[in-house]
């Protein structure tokens, strides 16, 4: 049932379509953690993002993070920021971002993500959108700017769809809040691993180490970070002080921002960074 | 958090997981000091002293016999920095500082935030941001000016429209990013809890002023309050003395910009349902969600959001929201300079032309107005001498 570099033309149909507790388990048997790239739907266009996913997925992504672009991403540092700008000015809407899911759908069931700012989900209307979300092949919604204290609707209507509700945990959270949101969430816990934005940074922060290990002791759920993973070791890193996945975005944004006169390269770069990126997940610590 | 941040469905805390503890903090802060009487004396002191209060009311004798009204004027115009701004960054600011935090943000459109902002990280010694859109440093290089001789860095946002929906974007990253040892310092009743309570609270002054004044003057209460609504916050203080006098007309004039279809500013009158800056309320989105630009002559009323007690009041019905153009604003402006002697500010302008349409309803003839007097409009003169054709 799941796709590898190998099969990566099988079309499958939703119901064959991997779990995050079926994906973490998997990579959990080999001694490995998630290698998780994220993309912006539409970024730069429609078919070069799809094209972006398909070498994600060949480079051996074990999940997808997805973003919706917004006008307006208070959680985003320059980087995603000019991302949602590109995909915006060329044309992207909510409903050509399902149309992209069920386009990935057609070549990988790999768990995704979708990464969205709470005002779409809001203006569509939550049972709409996380009915489509579901048609279209979604595993999990994380809104950026939806914390456990305004999400009682949006977790009623993901337990009604079958979507798992995905939410942060930084190092400002308490140990009570991190217990409140293990409750709440489904899928895993998404460890912001920076005190800012999103956006490349040089060196891992010295606390996420530590951070990874207290949302250890207060959940159950797996655990992914994101936030200014950008370098192989980075994710060796958070994957041998227990992290179950990383999350890579912004670096790998910056090869499309670099090559958008040569999309080949582009294609090429995106494919050989996420095959380092991947190599470093499989030094998992048992 | 202690509250939920609610005025019926609208308010919240729609920020991300790193802000929480900022917000429980500064709620924290805010409950304890709110009512504390070395605070509160503390801050009087300097509302009186550097800032200039009690602003007057001021019944304007010339306009009244124009309209056959009794129109009052709300004198916030004559605070120093020139608005009523001043009231907020006074009380934030002091209340950064019984926080122990060590320096101030704060995002402006034109510059009048940043100003007020500006002298109070002066007056208390806080190193001090302010983010501006580069489109808005452009427009307003002296204001900028003003800031700097202040002490502050004014840091240009390039991203998005270039204007305050985007400074207050890169405001709440540089939060998000600071949080530990910054006091982000929001301008008017918008932001997620406790920041529309927090904010009107520091601007219940201009009502608590008025409605003992008023009462002085014409020993009963007025029949209408009139002021402009940006974000909200002038309006929100002059109204919190009269929500619960029913007799008592609220109306909130928002800047329609260009008219019915037109570009505009005017949130509540053309706007829609839906989540911005951290609350619910009212915001001018496209049919997707995504956020659109604010048009508006006054750059204070110049914003795509609300605040969120403000949706509550218009679908309650307690408030009625007017939507006044550009070009009526512009003769709010004439009228009071010529009939008073008093240049207002464009933002204010749309309370007056408001408060003109008001007056000459046959059914408000000999009625008693209060106009809130938001700001003076020397900060407008190379706007409005461009569409008077004025070379300045």
């Amino acid at each position: 049932m799941k796709t590898r570099p190998d099969d990566i033309q099988t079309s499958n149909k939703s119901q064959s379509l991997e779990t995050y507790d079926e994906m973490f388990k998997r990579l959990d048997e080999k001694g490995e953690s998630a290698f998780i790239p994220f993309v912006v739907a539409g970024d730069p266009d429609f078919e070069t993002s799809l094209q972006i996913v398909q070498e994600m997925v060949r480079a051996g992504a074990d999940a997808l993070e997805i973003g919706f672009p917004f006008s307006d991403p208070i959680a985003d540092g320059p980087t995603i920021q000019a991302a949602d700008v590109r995909a915006l000015e060329a044309g992207m809407t909510v409903q050509k971002g399902f149309e992209f899911i069920r386009k990935i759908r057609e070549f990988s069931d790999i768990p995704i993500g979708l990464l969205v700012y709470y005002n779409l989900v809001y203006k569509m209307g939550l049972d709409q959108f996380y009915r489509e979300a579901k048609n279209s092949g979604v595993n999990g919604i994380l809104a950026a700017d939806l914390p456990p204290e305004e999400a009682a609707d949006a977790i009623k209507s993901a337990k009604k769809h079958g979507i798992n509700q995905i939410f942060m945990a930084a190092h400002t959270t308490s140990n009570q809040r991190l217990k409140n949101i293990s409750k709440l969430a489904g899928g895993f816990v998404y460890v912001v691993a920076v005190m800012g934005v999103t956006g490349v940074r040089s060196q891992l922060d010295d606390r996420t180490v530590d951070l990874i290990q207290r949302v250890r002791k207060h959940t159950p759920l797996p655990i992914c970070v994101g936030f200014g993973i950008s370098q192989p070791e980075h994710v060796e890193k958070v994957t041998k002080a227990g992290s179950d996945g990383a999350i890579v975005a912004s670096a790998l944004i910056n090869l499309v921002d670099e090559h958008l006169e040569d999309r080949n390269l582009m294609l090429k770069q995106m494919g050989s960074h996420c095959l380092a990126l991947k190599k470093a997940t499989k030094e998992k610590l048992p | 958090m202690i509250k939920d941040g609610k005025f019926g469905k609208y308010g919240g805390i729609f920020v991300p997981e790193l802000l929480i503890p900022a917000l429980e903090e500064l709620e924290a802060a805010f409950l304890k000091y709110k009512d504390h009487t070395k605070f509160n004396n503390e801050l009087e002191y300097y509302l009186s002293e550097f800032a200039g209060r009690p602003t007057s009311l001021y019944y304007a004798k010339n306009l009244s016999v124009k309209l056959g009204c009794k129109i009052y004027l709300k004198r916030e115009d004559l605070l120093h920095t020139g608005a009523h701004k001043i009231n907020n960054t006074l009380g934030q600011g002091l209340l950064a500082k019984y926080m122990g935090k060590e320096r101030l943000i704060a995002e402006t459109g034109a510059g009048q935030h940043g100003i007020a902002t500006a002298v109070v990280g002066a007056l208390f010694g806080f190193p001090t941001d302010v983010y501006m859109g580069s489109a808005d440093i452009e427009r307003q290089k002296l204001n900028v000016l003003r800031m700097e001789l202040s002490g502050t860095r004014v840091l240009s946002v390039e991203s998005g429209s270039k204007t305050l929906k985007d400074a207050i974007n890169q405001a709440l990253r540089d939060w998000i990013t600071n949080v530990e040892t910054t006091h982000y310092l929001i301008g008017s009743t918008v932001g997620p809890h406790p920041y529309p309570e927090m904010v009107k609270h520091f601007q219940s002054v201009i009502g608590l002023e008025t409605r003992q004044q008023i009462i002085e003057k014409e020993e009963k209460l007025p029949d209408a309050v009139i002021a402009c609504v940006g974000g909200g916050s002038n309006a929100l203080g002059i109204f919190s003395a009269f929500l619960n006098d029913k007799n008592v007309e609220l109306i909130g004039a928002e800047g329609g910009g260009d008219g019915p279809g037109g570009r505009n500013g005017a949130t509540l009158t053309y706007g829609t349902e839906g989540v911005l800056h951290g609350s619910l309320s009212f915001v001018l989105q496209d049919h997707d969600g995504q956020i659109s630009e604010a048009h508006s002559v006054s750059a204070g009323l110049d914003y795509p959001g609300v605040g969120p007690e403000h949706s509550q009041l218009k679908v309650t019905g307690r408030a009625k929201y007017v939507p006044i153009m550009d070009k009526e604003a512009l003769r709010g402006f004439e009228l009071l300079s010529k009939y008073e002697g008093i240049i207002p500010a464009l933002e204010s302008s749309h309370a007056v032309a408001c408060a003109e349409k008001y007056a000459k309803k046959p059914e408000n003839k000999g009625k008693t107005i209060i106009v809130n007097l938001s700001g003076r409009g020397d900060k407008d003169m190379h706007i409005v001498s461009q569409k008077m054709g004025v070379k300045a």
